[in-house]
């Protein structure tokens, strides 16, 4: 059974860290700008550079970019989430609190998802000013990719979480860049085909992979690709409860090991 | 001390690999009681805490507590206990009274503004409400520490070096503060220290451990009655000194 005033105090705590520190706003939109702003100007150098149909697929940059942000600010919201635990020496306080797994879990998903939301406004405001690029205009046909994302993001996150039980502070670094051993291979910027035939299995047995190919066809035809959509629903179920099974697993083992209290009081 | 027992430690053992950190622990604790935990660095009490919050899983032997079994009952459990330890510190990026509410509601603590308040009065901190925690003063720190640890008025207490770092009028003043906590609400307190002040001032009943196993037990001034020394401080370097040697022989 999950107590949902657990769930709030932990939400709370880290809505208190966002609202009490301007620097940490900033640091939900500085690196997203960033990255909007490269791949903008490639995109506008790029469509006055070339003929055809060209600057129509040109377009496509920009929402992988923010897609891709969506990825990762949900993988990040577990894993720097839980981080602030460790690096506060918070982390002793919330585990011999009647906190279960579920319901830490379910709140860094939260916080998550609100990251998500900031960034995702911010960046799509900026994108329609600067680059005329209006995601909106697709919203309703993209939200089922855009919840396909969050879910997938958060098997990530949980995966990063265990490592870091595993392995303690040593494996910090896994936290920025677990999603990023699966870009190459989730077509984000370039369609699967691509890819070398032989990588193309692999890369289509990922969520993320359909999820863009999804929103390409989305962007292109306006019409749903059911397959693609089923495809990452189906997989993020697997992934899903894959990661969440190697989390308890993990956090089960830290604790026989004494690796939980050894995190929890370096 | 006639309380009726709400921890009941059985034959406890942990094994990390080849290494025996806790051999065959049994003790109990009853309500309203404080038990001072005493040991060397590497005595077994650090893991033996960590069990009793099931941050460790046992290897063998039973922990009940207010007679269920932990890590089995591990929500109920915790829901009834709190802990505050030397070494664990609530966010130093957020206020002292954000802190407190964040783990009121955590413990679900009913008119929680008002238990901040008696709280931080208790504890003469009121006027470091709304001050950032990273900035507290390591007492003041410990303090805000205490104040969590009693926010939902617990029935086991489990106090890891609550002084540790204190100066000796603030620790006077926390010791005075945990005795007439105890008195009112009649909490049974697990304490470990390796100020043996505080131990004689505070606790009703003591363990000494030594490798992972107890080797004297009684009041402060029983174990130092029954052994050729003439203080608990003394017992203790004996038995950081001496290995395996029983203090109370």
């Amino acid at each position: 059974m999950i107590h949902f005033h657990v769930i709030a105090g932990l939400v709370l705590r880290h809505i208190y860290l966002y609202t009490r520190n301007a620097i940490r706003l900033v640091e939900l939109i500085f690196w997203p700008l960033v990255d909007l702003m490269v791949w903008g100007f490639l995109t506008v150098f790029l469509r006055e550079n070339t003929t055809g149909d060209f600057p129509h697929f040109i377009s496509f940059l920009i929402g992988a970019m923010i897609f891709w942000d969506v990825l990762f600010r949900a993988q990040q919201g577990l894993a720097i989430s839980f981080l602030e635990d460790v690096w506060t020496k918070n982390l002793l306080n919330i585990f011999v609190a009647p906190v279960r797994p579920l319901e830490y879990v379910s709140a860094t998903a939260i916080v998550g998802l609100l990251r998500v939301g900031v960034t995702l406004v911010v960046l799509t405001v900026v994108a329609w000013v600067a680059y005329a690029f209006k995601l909106w205009d697709f919203h309703f046909l993209l939200l089922p990719f855009f919840g396909n994302l969050l879910l997938f993001g958060w098997s990530l996150g949980m995966v990063s979480v265990a490592l870091i039980l595993r392995w303690g502070q040593a494996a910090e670094s896994l936290a920025w860049a677990v999603p990023f051993l699966f870009q190459p291979i989730s077509a984000v910027f370039y369609p699967v085909t691509v890819l070398p035939v032989w990588l193309q299995p692999l890369a289509l047995s990922l969520p993320s992979t359909h999820v863009f190919e999804g929103m390409r066809a989305v962007l292109k035809d306006g019409s749903i690709p059911t397959f693609h959509l089923l495809a990452a629903t189906g997989l993020n179920l697997v992934f899903l409860s894959l990661a969440a099974w190697y989390f308890a697993f993990t956090l089960r083992q830290a604790r026989q090991r004494g690796l939980l209290a050894k995190l929890a009081t370096q | 001390m006639g309380g009726d027992i709400i921890l009941e430690v059985e034959n406890l053992r942990k094994e990390f690999g080849d290494t025996v950190a806790v051999e065959d622990l049994s003790f109990h604790l009853r309500r309203g009681e404080i038990l001072g935990l005493l040991g060397v660095n590497g005595a077994g009490k650090s893991t033996t805490m960590n069990m009793l919050l099931s941050l460790t899983e046992q290897t063998s032997g039973s922990i009940r507590i207010f007679s269920m079994p932990m890590p089995k009952e591990r929500i109920a459990i915790l829901q009834r206990c709190n802990f505050s330890s030397a070494y664990a510190a609530l966010p130093s990026n957020l206020l002292v009274h954000q802190n407190l509410r964040i783990f009121g509601m955590i413990y679900r603590v009913r008119n929680l503004e008002a238990r901040i308040t008696e709280l931080l009065e208790l504890f003469e901190i009121s006027h470091l409400r709304n001050r950032v925690a990273g900035r507290l003063s390591s007492g003041e720190g410990t303090r805000m520490n205490l104040c969590k640890a009693l926010l939902n008025a617990p029935e086991l207490l489990m106090l890891d070096e609550p002084t540790a770092s204190l100066d000796p009028d603030i620790a006077d003043k926390v010791r005075k503060a945990l005795r007439r906590v105890q008195k009112e609400t009649n909490v049974g307190i697990l304490y470990t220290s390796h100020n043996m002040r505080d131990i004689e001032e505070v606790c009703d009943r003591v363990l000494f451990i030594h490798e992972g196993r107890v080797v004297a037990e009684g009041t402060p001034a029983q174990i130092v009655r029954d052994s050729h020394h003439g203080s608990l401080e003394e017992i203790f370097i004996e038995l950081a000194r001496s290995g395996k040697k029983e203090a109370n022989r």
